[in-house]
């Protein structure tokens, strides 16, 4: 069970009830649809860059927990970020929740995404809201990624 | 449920030797994170008790060899013990002819046997195939897959909100144009029982040839082809306490003779040379190379232990444990249950108010308790209530009354963690 509660730890309940950055973008110049077809989940993605700063970031959509607190979590902490940074979080996310990589060194918040590890049929929720915005500001129209 | 039904339920419990037939099921006897493993996944696939894995363990031990080509001992034993499996599948499903049953690897590959070998040739551009909307995905995509290699048309049957077959309009689906009916008699997603006798005799009347999936029903009923007088009958053995990889296509004879082959090699020819194949009669015809004897061997102690525990019996004791189950989720707040037919067979699709079934999934194998969590295979049922997944707890008999109780604790848990 305490793996479970670290899991569903405070943060990832509270981001889950109060997903921060809800809401459309509706000035920006990239976004992207994240699916991940087993679970059903569907995140979209808005992210709005004023040179290779990202001025703002949202998303919208459905799914479970993990997934909608990874995306809350996301947008909190890629606010105000440059796109190398924002790549190399992107890499650290990817990195400790597949194991490659020590998750102590996910910073800040984004330390609770660690505990995911330990579930590894959950991995792709956590990851969803990462891959989304990582196509989002590769590409300059709307386009889709997939967990599957 | 009244007072009567659940005198029903408590005698139906009492007259089972549960816990006999638990030791027969050695997977069960586990720990998992700490708790006794309550297996509940069994629509998705069942245990297997030790009879059949100790008569795949023989066939291998003792049996093993070739089939149907060796003059050998064993390749002789290896062939009567195929052959045997075949039989039992024949008393099973109360077929004609041991001529009628073909092994395939399950009712997704025998779905596709038909949609390629019976229905594609016959198909012209505007003809119609008629499914329903409790569909698995296995007797949805062939269909499309035939439309779109011939311009035919997919007709879907609808549903209602209990979940149940719509068909008021039924008549009107049964058109001139239709050249299979293709539905399940127990659906995957939500355990209604469609009521496929009466479905097949409409559809014979107008000449419309019918192959139920019975994927979901051979675990939990007793079925006899030639009452439903259906064309095509398809299972899968590993739902039904069979191995994997090993599953039955029943189809009447007269339409498998004239059914060209589906996949060519050894074993389905009489002869071979460069300028012409003589293809073997039934059933070899449809089973190309060297089949899943052991699998074979496997489905029939299956059988075998079915019907020595007592199909009415199974069927009784899991109806059972389905309508307790249904009373004690119905009694707790923020439950709803998806999916109330008036006929069912031993599944329960839930949903936990503002809990994702993933994190419910997640949250009950915490406690051992294993559910499945997701769209089932069956994404249009889905969107008909618009929810993109459920939890879904399937009862096999050898779940108990303990393992409902455990199912209702999980439930609390998911409930206060999410409070
Ligand atoms: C109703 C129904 N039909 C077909 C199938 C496909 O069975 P298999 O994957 O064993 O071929 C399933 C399996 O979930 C099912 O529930």
């Amino acid at each position: 069970m305490s793996d479970l509660r670290d899991l569903y730890q405070q943060v990832i309940m509270d981001h889950k009830k109060k997903p921060r950055n809800f809401r459309e973008i509706t000035d920006a110049n990239h976004m992207a649809h994240g699916n991940n077809p087993l679970c059903g989940d569907a995140l979209v993605v808005y992210v709005k860059l004023n040179g290779d700063v990202i001025e703002d970031i949202s998303f919208q959509g459905s799914g479970c927990a993990i997934s909608v607190a990874s995306a809350s979590l996301m947008t909190e902490t890629l606010k105000g970020k440059t796109l190398a940074d924002a790549e190399a979080l992107y890499e650290d996310v990817h990195k400790a929740l597949t194991g490659d990589k020590d998750a102590a060194e996910l910073t800040g918040k984004l330390q609770v995404l660690a505990g995911v590890k330990e579930f590894p049929a959950r991995v792709k929720c956590a990851t969803l809201s990462w891959h989304t915005v990582h196509a989002a500001v590769d590409s300059d129209h709307d386009i889709s990624v997939s967990t599957e | 449920m009244t007072q009567s039904t659940h005198n029903l339920v408590d005698t139906m419990l009492n007259d089972f030797d549960i816990a006999a037939i638990r030791r027969d099921f050695p997977i069960l006897n586990q720990q998992i994170n700490g708790h006794p493993l309550v297996y509940l996944d069994n629509a998705a696939s069942s245990q297997k008790p030790v009879q059949v894995i100790d008569a795949v363990d023989q066939y291998y031990r003792l049996d093993n060899a070739n089939v149907h080509r060796g003059v050998h001992r064993l390749s002789q034993r290896a062939t009567d013990a195929y052959e045997a499996a075949r039989s039992k599948v024949r008393g099973f499903l109360n077929a004609e002819s041991d001529k009628e049953i073909i092994f395939v690897r399950g009712a997704t590959e025998a779905i596709n046997l038909v949609a390629q070998s019976f229905v594609r040739p016959q198909l012209q551009a505007g003809d119609e195939i008629l499914i329903s909307y409790l569909e698995h995905h296995a007797n949805i995509v062939p269909w499309q897959m035939v439309c779109e290699q011939t311009g035919a048309k997919l007709k879907v049957i609808p549903m209602t909100e209990s979940g149940e077959l719509n068909l008021s309009g039924f008549d009107e689906l049964l058109t001139d144009k239709t050249k299979i009916m293709a539905v399940g008699q127990v659906s995957n997603a939500l355990g209604t029982v469609n009521s496929v006798k009466q479905m097949t005799e409409k559809a014979k009347v107008k000449g419309i040839p019918v192959l139920i999936d019975g994927a979901q029903a051979v675990p939990h009923m007793q079925v006899d082809v030639q009452d439903l007088d259906c064309d095509f009958y398809v299972f899968s053995g590993h739902k039904m306490f069979a191995p994997t990889g090993i599953g039955t296509l029943y189809g009447k004879q007269a339409l498998l003779e004239a059914m060209p082959p589906w996949q060519g090699g050894g074993d389905m020819i009489l002869s071979v040379s460069f300028d012409h194949t003589e293809y073997n009669t039934l059933p070899y015809k449809f089973e190309a190379g060297t089949p899943h004897i052991a699998g074979a061997v496997g489905l029939g102690a299956a059988i075998d232990y079915m019907e020595s525990v007592g199909i009415e019996k199974i069927a009784g004791y899991e109806h059972a444990l389905l309508e307790l189950a249904t009373d004690k989720l119905s009694a707790m707040d923020g439950i709803r249950i998806v999916g109330t037919a008036k006929h069912k067979a031993s599944v329960l699709s839930f949903l936990i108010e503002d809990v994702h079934p993933h994190d419910v999934g997640t949250i009950f194998d915490q406690e051992g308790v294993a559910i499945r969590a997701g769209h089932h295979c069956a994404q249009p049922v889905m969107q008909y209530y618009g929810i993109a997944a459920t939890a879904r707890a399937s009862f096999a008999f050898y779940n108990t009354e303990q393992e409902i109780d455990a199912l209702v604790k999980a439930i609390h848990t998911t409930q206060e963690l999410f409070a």
